[in-house]
Parts: structure tokens; C-alpha cells; sequence
């Protein structure tokens, strides 16, 4: 049993330094989202008075108390609409995440009302189309708690709009796929929202406030010139009982919720599965509590990112593979709550040496039908003549190329820095990862903004020498300016918060949450591989 | 006469399994009858032997002795033991046991009737110089031989029916201006329920003890009494808390008492088992007040401080052999007291309560004996006594078996039917029981309407129930899982996870958050906010920590959303509101008119078309021997009737529908 010997101290200066600078980043996280739930719930007693549960009641009722629930894209927007750190609320105006519904392993959606009526942000559309595809990449029944205002058309975009389909799209997929989704109609869902509950399989109205129209009574009457009373153009009652677009009639935010939970149990979902296997599970001997302190917050400050697996796996019991082969690439096999898993980290730049070993690993876990989890802290490939020559693109290329085809589930983490293209090798944003999620120190880019102002630095001089310029001081401060411009375009987009905002990753999570996080994630990723589903051609029409 | 070897108990309930078990353990066959409600019954489980002797109604099978008689007949049954109640002391019953050469464990058929009458029994009595209650046990029932009887003996005074008991056909008269309408209605009481109005008259014993003296009769002209019960605490003369031995008893009034019991039982030539019962006034003072010519319910108090088994007595007995210890061998040993705990809901005036048994799990410990004939999963049926359990203690001194009884109270659970268990608490925690004072208008006197609400849920119980309940959904949907790694049970990657429960208790609203946090639980009610963790949990019993102290509960969930909760010996039947949906008008509202409890429909008071509004009276249904009226929760038009008048029916069967009025 290789149990890892950590050379970290805990109660050293150092740990102690990386605690707290790691959970004031937390505190951030922690404000943000709580930002975000107070800007909510301020409406509540507009929510009352109209008999309405808040959205985030909505949620709690959903769920089933005590069972796990991973929020998605908790930081979507942040920035976006609004660049101020100061005000600006993350969540798009939706809540999503995955948890359990009488057992049933669910993404749930909620449209967050409290916000601006539930009106679009400027992600909304790519947070919905997200968690659509997780559904259907997860096989997740897929329950949307419905309220909006639709798309601000003060704010509109083409693109907004153009996009926008994509979310119906991939209901369509959702249904043929043979995963059911679930709408409840809390409020309005007009305009193009009212396809929302068009589209999925079985619809729960609410009465009163439930309301579904391709027009509301403000744009028919711009459109056709009738004047239409707003219950009979799109109530819950009225599609129940004429239109035939609500199967089932609530009483209530509460009773829509009760029929819902009781529409996903009779799915009986896991009847068919087969269950996880139970294994006997020895925690880690490094507590997950010290992810906070364990790791400095900044990059450059250089670490052996096996103090990270130890505190992930059980017994804190790593088997490294090739270890003394392209060392700055850490391989191991290990278990994470009994699943045998592949990690990939790293302790420096990927070399020749490192890139292959990766490769190959990658294979073995492919082929082995183990999960992988690939612990970002990259600043690259390593570049010069010596690795060059030694064949660093193709061998980057290969690495690139097993992370892209292998077919087991792919978990990622930015747990530092993710930079150029050790981002693609180490399975970032654009390679599908089934899970990606950041810690709040994560860094990510093309390069540092450091790197790209020196680099720019560089260029220049060369360019002013092979023109002959003199390097006059103007020349020297112009440069100067130059490189604080570049520094300035580069360092807010690293953020963890700026590019979770732009939900490059699926949000940020507390790094004490990562054994948690990753064991749920691994859960998910594996009911999902063994489930079967019943897909059907055209999806369930509504007749 | 040849000895009989297999026994017949013409009963059912506790007594039935009592007499059972104490049969087999003297080897006994033992035979059960029971009726169709009770085809389950503990006491049919138990029998070697069971036959169905009819339909539920205890007219159509308890108490009819021809088909307990074929019963007998058809499984060779050679004894019968009757039990109480029922057909106990049934004259023509005995008889009829008798005819069919078999072994009635009791007195004979004579003695049976003669003490049947009160007025029989009480010149009998008078003949044998039995102290009695001055009064008049004439023949001559006239209005004016009563109203001069009365008159000489002196108001207040009882008006009783001859062939009566239970309390029914029984008036207090205060002055003779009231007395003929006391009369009037006594009498038509008594010819309901007994057949004959013969009334007697007696001397109003004001504030007496009740105190009933044992006796016990061989075929060998022996007769001995085991000593005394005091049943003071009564509820409409109905027993609820019995001791032995009685608080104020000395050695020469118990002497003296059960030389008279001895004396009245001789002088009927008693066999077997009976009870001599007393009224025992402040002075010291006792009058003959009826004999039982059977076992007693509360008879477990006499063989706890006597160590006697008064059943394998009486089959001793029957047998015709004699009784193996005299009255000078008979000890009476510490103090034992008995509590009914029966299924009624002492808020509602007692009105009797049935229900399905989610849990029943009697308490187990040092001088604790409960006799039950309920069990886990089965009923309290709308037909028989709602007396589902006797709770005894025994210990040295009659301090201790108070406690004792108190805990055992507490520690045992019945889930799925209200019970008078609080109100028994109240009773042993009241001063005048303490003090051993009580007399039979104890309750009337110490006990007020509030006294017998039912507890509004505290505070803390409240998030003890939701903490709870909240674990229990958790273990429920862990369950329905693939599987998830225990570890994430209560983990939200965005800060912790809070779940609302709300409870109403007695128009008292409770609004529980609980918050899972490392460990524990951060709950929030009202203004109170309390830490609980689960320290460990047995079968239904819960040991948890309440912001560091510890507090016992029992829980049980019978069904989604409901929640069975026992804390401190209060029993609390819970449900979460918010797993309920708002009542819409799909699910009637008052517009679906149900049956409120078991029990035959005795009229439907409205037709098809009728116009009714809020509180119109609707229907009459007749449960546990009361009437109950069913009447409209909303104005509206009576569609429909579904319920036939003079037919049994079920809690929750919809009796008419009602269309609502609309407002426009």
C-alpha cells in the first residue's frame, strides 16, 4: 500500500499563509453567489402576495432534503452584463444543478424570477443550452421549474435569439433520446419561452400564475390588433382544459412541485440500472480539509501536486506510474470512494518525455474503462530548440489527440494555473470534459499576462533593431505603456471568476468540496455508462 | 366427573390471550372464537384452535352463545372460560354450557342471575347481614312508592336499574322535585339497554372510595378473599387506575371487608372467581355494592402482590379440586396499580378512536407486566371496547409503582390511534393520587376541559420531529438510489441546504429550517435556534443531542409525509404540511361529504336536490354506541347520495356529494 508521505506541515507558517490567502477566494465565492440569492429573495413579498414560493423555496421543495446537489454554472454572467466585482450577480437568473428527486438522479433547472422577473442575461441561453447537453450527455431527467420574463428587448442580440433554438433543439434530442423533462409552469413563459413547455415531455401548470403564450396580450395586440385577456390567451387552466399543452393542473407553486416529484418516481428510472457497486472506502489519510492550505494560491510558487491527490484518493494511496520517466507529469492509479481512476497533475511543464507518458496512461485508463482526472496546474508545453527537436508538437499532438478520443468519462479541475495549449492536453474547456470545475485561484489563458507583455516586449525591441530605431526614452515609455496595456488585457481575463462568468468551466467549487465534488461526479459519469436507454425517432409529440 | 384437558375461550382482546396463556402453560389446548373483524387478532394467532363465530358486530358472534357453543362442540373443547364482558355473566350462557356438557369456568348458572339483579342481590345480601347502602329494593315500582321511598331515605339519592351496570340506567337525584324525571329517563335507558326498568333506590354515597374485595370459591366449601382493589378513579363509572392494596386500608377493616365478601359470596354458594364490590365512605364506613360473578379486568393488580394466577385458580377450581391455600396462607406483598390504556381521544369527550396499529411496543422492565391483545400492524376495530392495554406495575411500596408506572407509560409506544395515555399520566401526577386520596369524583372534580386537550407540539419537539423526518426522506431516497457514496449525504457544492417542515398542532403553527451542517443540524423555529445531532438510534427510539442535552424520542413513519412522534409521554401524530397539497377543488374540498369514523349510517337527513349551507346537518352516523351528526362544510346543492341508511361504513367513505354554491 503506497501511502503517500506528505511534506506539508499544517501547522506551518506556510499552510497556514495558503489557508487563509485560499479562504478569502472562498469568502469571494461565497459572497458572489450569496449576492445573488439576497438580490432574489428581496422580491419575496411580491412572491407571497401573489401565493408564489421564491425560486430557491421552489428548488428545496424539489429536491430531496439531504441528498447530495452539485450546482452548475453558479458563476455564469459574473462580469458579463455587468464588469463591476462590486455589484455584479452571478447565475444568469437560473438556478441548475444535479440532486435527487425521490432518489432519481435529476438536472434541474430553475428559472430565478427573483432576478429582473427571470428575464435573459446574456448567458441565460448558453447556461440553459449547457445544462441540456449534460442532461443528455448524463442521461439525466431533466426538470425545469418555469418563470421568465423572457428576453429584456432593450438587451437583445441577434445572437440571443439565434441561439436561443438551440434550447428547444435539444429538448427535441432530450425526448428521442428516451429522457423524459419535466416542466412546471410557476409564472410566464412567453414569445419563445413558451416552446419551453412545448417541447418537454410532461408539463405541470400552475393555476393562476402559470402562463404560456407565443404572444402575450401586448404583442398580440401589436401584432393582430386583438385584445386578448391574459388567462384565456395562455393560462394554465385554459391549456389544460382547450389547448392540451398542460397535462397536469396544480393548485399551487407547492402542489406543481408535489406532482412533479411524483411524475419522476413513477418513472421508476433506476428500475432497469444496475447498482453501484458497494466497496469497502478508507477516507483519505490527509484530510480534504487541507486542500485549503495544502496548495499556495499562486501558481508560480511551485508544489508537488501529489499533495493534492493524496487528500482526493483513499488511503491517500497512490501507485505512480512511470515515475521516473518525464517526471513533471504525475500519473497515478488510485480510488476515489472505491472507483478505480487514472489522475493526471503536474508538477512542472509538459516535456517530450511527459507528454508521451500521458498519452500512453490515458490509453491504458481507456482501455481499462477508468474514469480520468486531470488536476490542471499547467503554464505549457515546453518550448527551445532542445524540445523542438525532440519532437514537442508531435508528441504534444498525440496527447491532445488521446485526451480528445478516449470515451471514459473525462473529469477536469483547474486547480492552478491552465495555460496555452497544456489547457488541451490536460482536457480544458473545449474538450469535452464530462465535469470541469475551478478552484477560486484558478488561472487560465493563452499564457500569463506577464508572459504575453515580455513576449510584446520582446517583439518589439527586435523590430525597433532590425529598423535601426534608437530606443529613446520616449521609445522605452511608449514600450512600457505597451506592456501594462497588454498585462491589463491579459490578468482580469485569468480569473477563475472572469472566465467562470463566461462559463468556460462549470463553475467554482470551495476546494475543500473536491473529494465530495469529484465523488458525484464519478457517480454520475458511471449511472450514466450503465444506463440503458429506450430512444425513440422523433422524440414524444404532444398530440 | 372426568377432568377436562382443552379449553374454550368464549372472548377476545387481552383476556382471551391471558386466559390462554396461562391455559397452555398448565397444558392446556387452548381454542379461540373470534369474529370476522378479529380474524388477525393475537388472541386467534396464539390458539391452538380458532373458529369464526360471525360477522364483526359482537351481536352477530361474541355474544351469541349458541354458535360459541357449536365452536366448542365442532374442536371437542371440553371448558369454556368466558373472560369478562360479553357473555361473563350470562346466565342462560352458563346454562347453555352446561346443556352441552361442558365445563363453565365460573359460578353456576343460579348465582350468576341472582347477583345479575340488583335488587335480587341486594335482599339477598341484606338477608346475609352484607352491610348495604340504605335504600329501596322493593317489588312495587310505583311513582308514589318510589317518591315516598326516596323521601324516607333521604336526597341525595341514586336511582339505579335493577338489571343495570356500566353506569347506564343510573341518575343522582339532588331534591325530589327532580326525581321523576330522573325516573322517567332512567327507566327508558334501562329498558334500551337491559330490558327491564325495574329500578331500585339508594342513599347517595357522596365522595366514596370504591373498593372491591377478591373472593374465591372451591366446590369444597371453601371461600377465601385475596385481599382488596381500590378503583376510585373512575370516569362515568367507568374504571381507569386500580391498586392493590387500597391507599387507607388497615388490617381490621380489611378483616372486616372480607369477611363480608366471604360471607356474601357463601351465602349464594359462589364457585370459582367473583368480586365484592364496596363503596367505602371518609368515616370507614363500606356497603355491599354489586358482586361480579367473574374475573375482574383489573384483577393482574391481586396476583401481583399476592403472587397468585387467579385464571389457573379458576381452572383449578373447575376442575373440582380445592384451593390450594387458606386464608391464613394468603400474603398480600408490596403494591401493584393498573392503567387502562385505552384508544379514545379524552379531548373529544372521550370519544372512542380506532385506527390501524403502525406500532405497538409495550415496555419491558423490573415490575412491569402489560396485558395486551394488540399487536404491530393490525387494528383497534369500531366494534369492541377501545381498551387496548392494562399497564401494572408492582413494586414494595405504592410510591415506586407509581413511578414505575409512570415510565412505563412513557416507554411504551402506540402508534396509529389517539389514547387516553396522557390523560393516565395526569391522573398519577395529581397530588390527591399521590397522597392516596382519591374517591370516585376525583376526575369530576380535578379535571377541566383544558386538562384534557391534547399537547400542542413544543418548539423543540418540533425540530426533533423535523430533524427527523428530514433523515428519514434522506434514508428514503439514499435507498431508491443507484447508489451514492454516504459520504455526500447532506453536501451542496453551494453552501448548505436548508428544508422547511411545517406542523400544526391545535391551531398552533410550528415552521421548522433545517440546515445540515458537519455533524449536525442547525435548526430554526420561531425564534428558537437549536444544534441536534443523532447520537444513535434503536428499532423506533432516537437518542439526540439538543443544543448538548440529550432527549429520548420514539418515531415511526406509517406512511409518506405523516409521522408518528412520542416525546416525554406525550404521543404526537405529525404531518409535514408542505408534503401536502393545498386542498383544490378537484380533491372536493367540502364538497365530498366522508364517513369521519367506522360505524353504521342511521339516517341521511338531506335529498337529491337539496339546497344546504354551512352546518346543515346531513347524516347520522352511530360509532362506538354514540351518534355522531355529520354536517355540511359548505353551502351548495346535494347531488348525490353513496351511502345506503343502515349500513355499515368505513372512515373516509364518502356518504353524498354537495355541488358548492358559486358565488356569482
Amino acid at each position: 500500500m503506497p501511502v503517500f508521505q506528505s511534506r506539508i506541515s499544517t501547522s506551518s507558517e506556510a499552510f497556514s499563509q495558503n489557508r487563509q490567502d485560499m479562504l478569502s477566494l472562498v469568502a469571494d465565492l461565497r459572497e458572489y453567489e450569496a449576492r445573488a440569492a439576497a438580490r432574489s429573495d428581496s422580491r419575496k413579498a411580491r412572491f407571497d402576495q401573489r401565493g408564489q414560493l421564491t425560486p430557491r423555496e421552489r428548488v428545496k421543495r424539489l429536491l430531496d432534503p439531504g441528498m447530495p446537489f452539485v450546482e452548475l454554472f453558479n458563476m455564469a454572467n459574473f462580469l458579463v452584463d455587468d464588469p463591476n466585482p462590486e455589484t455584479a450577480i452571478p447565475g444568469a437568473s437560473m438556478i441548475t444543478g444535479i440532486g435527487f428527486i425521490n432518489g432519481t438522479r435529476c438536472l434541474v433547472c430553475a428559472d430565478d424570477s427573483g432576478i429582473n422577473a427571470g428575464a435573459s442575461t446574456y448567458m441565460s441561453v448558453n447556461k440553459g443550452l449547457a445544462v441540456l447537453r449534460i442532461a443528455l450527455k448524463q442521461k439525466l431527467p431533466f426538470v425545469h421549474l418555469v418563470e421568465s420574463a423572457g428576453a429584456n428587448l432593450m438587451q437583445y442580440t441577434v445572437e440571443l435569439w439565434a441561439n436561443g433554438g438551440g434550447l428547444f433543439y435539444w429538448l427535441a434530442k432530450l425526448s428521442a433520446a428516451g429522457i423524459p423533462s419535466f416542466v412546471v409552469l410557476h409564472g410566464p413563459s412567453t414569445a419563445g419561452g413558451a416552446y419551453q413547455p412545448g417541447m418537454s415531455d410532461y408539463v405541470i401548470g400552475v393555476k393562476n400564475n402559470g402562463m404560456a403564450a407565443l404572444a402575450g396580450a401586448a404583442l398580440t395586440q401589436a401584432a393582430t390588433g386583438e385584445i386578448a385577456d391574459e388567462r384565456e390567451l395562455g393560462g394554465t387552466e385554459m391549456h389544460a382544459s382547450v389547448s392540451g399543452l398542460v397535462e397536469y393542473l396544480a393548485e399551487d407553486d407547492a402542489d406543481g412541485i408535489l406532482i412533479c416529484r411524483d411524475l419522476v418516481e413513477r418513472l421508476d428510472w433506476n428500475r432497469n440500472a444496475a447498482p453501484l457497486p458497494q466497496k469497502e472506502v478508507s477516507p483519505p489519510v490527509f484530510s480534504p480539509d487541507e486542500l485549503a492550505g495544502a496548495v499556495p494560491i499562486d501558481y508560480r510558487v511551485a508544489y508537488d501536486c501529489r499533495e493534492i491527490m493524496a487528500r482526493v484518493v483513499d488511503g491517500s494511496d497512490i501507485l505512480e506510474f512511470k515515475p521516473r520517466f518525464g517526471p513533471a507529469t504525475v500519473c497515478v492509479q488510485a480510488r476515489i470512494f472505491g472507483h478505480s481512476v487514472g489522475l493526471i497533475g503536474n508538477n512542472g511543464p509538459l516535456d517530450p518525455q511527459g507528454a508521451a507518458k500521458a498519452t500512453q496512461f490515458f490509453q491504458l485508463c481507456d482501455s481499462a474503462d477508468m474514469p480520468v482526472i486531470f488536476l490542471n496546474n499547467i503554464t505549457g508545453y515546453m518550448v527551445g530548440t532542445e524540445y523542438e527537436q525532440a519532437g514537442m508538437i508531435k508528441l504534444g499532438s498525440k496527447m491532445i489527440q488521446a485526451v480528445s478520443n478516449i470515451s471514459v468519462p473525462k473529469i477536469s479541475l483547474y486547480v492552478g494555473a491552465s495555460f496555452g495549449a497544456g489547457n488541451y492536453g490536460m482536457c480544458g474547456h473545449a474538450f469535452d470534459p464530462d465535469f470541469l470545475f475551478s478552484w477560486p485561484n484558478a488561472r487560465t489563458g493563452v499564457m500569463g499576462g506577464e508572459q504575453a507583455a515580455m513576449t510584446m516586449d520582446v517583439v518589439a525591441r527586435a523590430g525597433a533593431a532590425r529598423k535601426g530605431q534608437e530606443i529613446t526614452p520616449e521609445v522605452e515609455e511608449k514600450m512600457t505603456r505597451q506592456k501594462q496595456a497588454i498585462r491589463d488585457l491579459f490578468e482580469p481575463q485569468e480569473n477563475a471568476f472572469y472566465s467562470s462568468g463566461r462559463m468556460l468551466d462549470q463553475g467554482i467549487i470551495d476546494p475543500r468540496d473536491t473529494h465530495k465534488i469529484l465523488s458525484f461526479a464519478i457517480e454520475t459519469t458511471w449511472e450514466a455508462r450503465n444506463r440503458t436507454l429506450k430512444p425513440n425517432s422523433f422524440g414524444i409529440a404532444r398530440i | 366427573m372426568s377432568r377436562f384437558s382443552s379449553i374454550l375461550v368464549a372472548n377476545r382482546g387481552e383476556i382471551a390471550l391471558q386466559v390462554m396463556k396461562t391455559a397452555r402453560l398448565l397444558g392446556y389446548r387452548t381454542i379461540a372464537v373470534y369474529s370476522e373483524a378479529d380474524i388477525n387478532a393475537p388472541h386467534v394467532d396464539f390458539a391452538d384452535d380458532a373458529v369464526c363465530i360471525g360477522p364483526s358486530p359482537v351481536g352477530e358472534s361474541y355474544l351469541r352463545a349458541d354458535r360459541i357453543v357449536d365452536a366448542a362442540k365442532q374442536t371437542g373443547a371440553e371448558a369454556v372460560h368466558p373472560g369478562y364482558g360479553f357473555l361473563s355473566e350470562n346466565a342462560d350462557f352458563a346454562k347453555a354450557c352446561a346443556d352441552a356438557g361442558l365445563v363453565f369456568i365460573g359460578p353456576s348458572a343460579k348465582a350468576i342471575e341472582l347477583m345479575g339483579n340488583k335488587a335480587t342481590a341486594k335482599r339477598r345480601m341484606i338477608k346475609a347481614n352484607v352491610p348495604c347502602v340504605p335504600g329501596y329494593v322493593g317489588k312495587d315500582q310505583s311513582d308514589e312508592k318510589l317518591t315516598a321511598a326516596a323521601s324516607a331515605i333521604g336526597f341525595p339519592v341514586m336511582v339505579k336499574a335493577a338489571a343495570g351496570g356500566g353506569g347506564r340506567g343510573m341518575r343522582l337525584v339532588h331534591s325530589a322535585a327532580d326525581l321523576q324525571t330522573a325516573l322517567r329517563s332512567a327507566r327508558s335507558e334501562a329498558r334500551n339497554a337491559f330490558g327491564s326498568d325495574e329500578m331500585i333506590l339508594e342513599k347517595a354515597i357522596l365522595r366514596p372510595r370504591h373498593v372491591e374485595v377478591q373472593v374465591f370459591a372451591d366446590a369444597h366449601g371453601n371461600t377465601i378473599h385475596l385481599g382488596e382493589r381500590d378503583c376510585s378513579v373512575q370516569r362515568r363509572h367507568q374504571k381507569i387506575i386500580e391498586e392493590a392494596p387500597c391507599p387507607v386500608m388497615t388490617p381490621d377493616l380489611r378483616a372486616a371487608m372480607g369477611k363480608a365478601a366471604v360471607d356474601a359470596a357463601q351465602s349464594i354458594g359462589y364457585l370459582g372467581a367473583g368480586t365484592v364490590e364496596f363503596l367505602l365512605d371518609a368515616t370507614g364506613k363500606f356497603y355491599f355494592l354489586e358482586m361480579n360473578t367473574r374475573l375482574q379486568v383489573e384483577h393482574p393488580v391481586t396476583e401481583m402482590i399476592t403472587g397468585l394466577d387467579l385464571v389457573a385458580l379458576q381452572i383449578s377450581v373447575a376442575q373440582g379440586d380445592p384451593l390450594p391455600l387458606s386464608q391464613d396462607e394468603v400474603q398480600l406483598n408490596g403494591h401493584a396499580i393498573e392503567a387502562r390504556l385505552y384508544a379514545e381521544d379524552p379531548a373529544q369527550n372521550f370519544l372512542p378512536m380506532t385506527g390501524h396499529i403502525d406500532l405497538w411496543q409495550p415496555c419491558q422492565g423490573e415490575g412491569v407486566r402489560i396485558d395486551s391483545g394488540i399487536a404491530t400492524g393490525g387494528d383497534v376495530s369500531p366494534y369492541y371496547d377501545p381498551m387496548v392495554a392494562k399497564v401494572i406495575t408492582w413494586a414494595p411500596n405504592r410510591e415506586t409503582a407509581i413511578a414505575r408506572l409512570t415510565t412505563a407509560l412513557d416507554k411504551s409506544l402506540l402508534f396509529g390511534t389517539r389514547t387516553n395515555k396522557s390523560f393516565l399520566k395526569a391522573i398519577l401526577n395529581r397530588e390527591t393520587f399521590g397522597k392516596g386520596q382519591v374517591t370516585t369524583a376525583f376526575i369530576a372534580e380535578e379535571f377541566s376541559k383544558d386538562d384534557l386537550k391534547p399537547p400542542v407540539l413544543s418548539e423543540t419537539e418540533a425540530m426533533i420531529a423535523a430533524v427527523l423526518q428530514y433523515e428519514e426522506a434522506r434514508t428514503r431516497a439514499m435507498a431508491a438510489t443507484l447508489g451514492v457514496n454516504p459520504e455526500l449525504a447532506n453536501f451542496s457544492s453551494t453552501g448548505h441546504l436548508k428544508t422547511d417542515y411545517r406542523y400544526i398542532t391545535q391551531g398552533v403553527t410550528r415552521d421548522v429550517t433545517v440546515t445540515a451542517t458537519e455533524g449536525r443540524y442547525v435548526v430554526i423555529c420561531g425564534e428558537t435556534r437549536a444544534a441536534i445531532a443523532i447520537e444513535r438510534r434503536i428499532g423506533p427510539e432516537t437518542r439526540l443531542r439538543v443544543n448538548g442535552n440529550v432527549r429520548l424520542v420514539a418515531s415511526l413513519i406509517p406512511d409518506r409525509g405523516h409521522f408518528h412522534m412520542e416525546h416525554a409521554g406525550q404521543t404526537f401524530a405529525l404531518r409535514n404540511e408542505f408534503d401536502f397539497a393545498a386542498a383544490g377543488e378537484e380533491a372536493g374540498g367540502g364538497g365530498y361529504v366522508t364517513a369521519p369514523m367506522h360505524g353504521s349510517l342511521l339516517e341521511i337527513c338531506v335529498a337529491v336536490g337539496e339546497t344546504v349551507t354551512k352546518d346543515t346537518r346531513l347524516a347520522v352516523l352511530e360509532a362506538m354506541k354514540m351518534q355522531h351528526s355529520i354536517v355540511a362544510e359548505i353551502d351548495g346543492t346535494v347531488t348525490d347520495l353513496l351511502a345506503i341508511p343502515g349500513s355499515q361504513i368505513a372512515a373516509g367513505d364518502v356518504i353524498l356529494l354537495i355541488d358548492p354554491a358559486t358565488q356569482h
